[in-house]
């Protein structure tokens, strides 16, 4: 197992761990970093698995490049919701959560 | 307890799965570094990412700013519905201001050079709009008013810029090619850097509005809604606003940050 | 260099494991920078330099930023707006 092909399987690890987090907190907040820490696992797989001793893939790199600025477009617009929502009720999670 | 063992049993199903899927990946068909490698001549810039972000695939990278004008135009959208009070923002330190001020012109040199460098090494316009919303982001933090926000027209432009060049190069490449997003022979490279410079400014400053029309630190519509609210010091006690209720029983509000309110770990930590 | 890499993975996991599980959210905020941070020198292992300015800037610099300015809202929202303080003696 080379250094290129390590790198998937924390991926993996990364995305278990994540949805794990997701499910079990309630804290918007923390649901938020679990969906971050989730995204880059998929991106660690996605690069990772691409070049398991075949050399660079420039396009799977060219994908994560664009799935990372999503990425972060997407955080800030759920942090802006988020802190309306927080305004707006006082509550750090949400009413359906038991 | 029950839920807790049950998302760790999904969680570890997920990965099963997921590992499985690893171990039996199929050889892929294409050779796609090869192709790539054999097509870059003719694509206009020497950076194969640069090159499969903004013609192999350009139409990932149309998208994409589609997307982020999109969310942009949500956070616009709930701050008419919920205006804010009065954006106060900003630490008034003179330190702050005077490193402030020293980095700010290198942060946008840095963008520039990103830009440029894009065409034959890495770098590009994801990296240096990346750097000009953090440029802004530190003047916002300085609380140095940036100009141009104001009646909001230019800024609405400005936000609009990215994904009007990119549909405009792409539309007259229709025109003039015969298909959509098909640079001609030789207009490769300039009409790269064109689009790439307004995606540049346009991701820049889509970051730097979401950041800006979240409801300001300052912010506090309780205080003039009901005066307990500055009475009660804490959000143990939030005043009703709108719901009927106090939350007196959320458990996972109070976050401790090194203030006066003790830090209150998750109800809902995992073990 | 397997080293460096089992490193990483090592640094990775520990990281993004403190960040979705420490009680305290502003630890749990900056072990998330710091796993950004970590993301990017793996970026580089994997000969991915563009993603790796990418991740510096973005995951390190601005979600950082974003996180903790929404920490400090949720912190300083139900306290008294501070007036301006220049009142006269």
């Amino acid at each position: 197992m080379n250094g290129a092909m390590l790198f998937p399987w924390v991926g993996i690890v990364l995305c278990a761990m994540g949805l794990f987090a997701f499910i079990v907190h309630r804290h918007l907040l923390r649901r938020l970093l679990a969906f971050n820490v989730m995204g880059s696992g998929t991106f660690l797989v996605l690069v990772g698995l691409a070049q398991d001793g075949r050399g660079v893939d420039p396009v799977p790199q060219a994908l994560v490049l664009t799935g990372i600025v999503v990425a972060v477009a997407s955080t800030a617009l759920a942090l802006v919701i988020f802190r309306r929502w927080y305004r707006v009720s006082g509550h750090a999670r949400l009413p359906e959560d038991v | 307890m029950i839920r807790v063992a049950l998302a760790a049993a999904a969680c570890t199903t997920f990965a099963f799965a997921l590992a499985v899927a690893l171990l039996e990946r199929p050889v892929p068909a294409v050779d796609l570094p090869a192709a790539v490698a054999g097509t870059l001549g003719a694509s206009g810039v020497e950076h194969p990412i640069t090159a499969v972000l903004l013609n192999f695939r350009s139409y990932d990278t149309l998208l994409e700013i589609a997307v982020l004008l999109l969310a942009v135009v949500v956070a616009l959208a709930l701050h008419e519905a919920q205006p804010d009070s009065p954006d106060r923002m900003g630490l008034d330190n003179p330190l702050l201001r005077a490193v402030i001020g020293a980095l700010v012109p290198l942060m946008l040199l840095t963008a520039g050079y990103l830009l440029w460098a894009g065409a034959t090494r890495p770098g590009g316009a994801f990296q240096a709009g990346a750097v000009l919303a953090a440029a802004g982001v530190s003047l916002r933090l300085a609380g140095v008013a940036l100009p141009g926000f104001e009646p909001p027209r230019l800024w609405h432009a400005g936000l609009a810029l990215g994904l009007a060049v990119f549909l405009a190069v792409g539309t007259g490449a229709l025109l003039a090619e015969g298909g959509f997003l098909a640079y001609p022979t030789g207009w490769a490279g300039a009409l790269i850097l064109a689009i790439e410079l307004a995606l540049t400014l346009s991701i820049g400053l889509t970051l730097l509005s979401l950041y800006r029309l979240a409801p300001p630190n300052a912010d506090d519509p309780n205080a003039a809604v009901d005066g307990s609210a500055r009475d009660g010091r804490h959000g143990s006690e939030p005043v009703a606003t709108g719901r009927g209720g106090a939350a007196s029983s959320d458990e996972d509000e109070q976050i401790g940050m090194g203030g006066d309110s003790p830090s209150r770990p998750d109800a809902s930590a995992p073990p | 260099m397997p080293w460096l890499d089992l490193t990483l993975a090592l640094a990775l996991i520990v990281t993004a494991a403190l960040a979705l599980s420490t009680g305290d959210l502003f630890r749990a905020v900056v072990m998330f920078i710091v796993f950004g941070l970590v993301m990017a020198l793996a970026w580089v292992r994997l000969e991915a330099p563009d993603i790796a300015l990418a991740e510096a800037a973005i995951g390190a610099g601005l979600t950082g930023v974003l996180l903790l300015d929404t920490l400090g809202y949720l912190n300083r929202r139900f306290r008294p707006v501070e007036p301006d303080r220049n009142e006269a003696p």
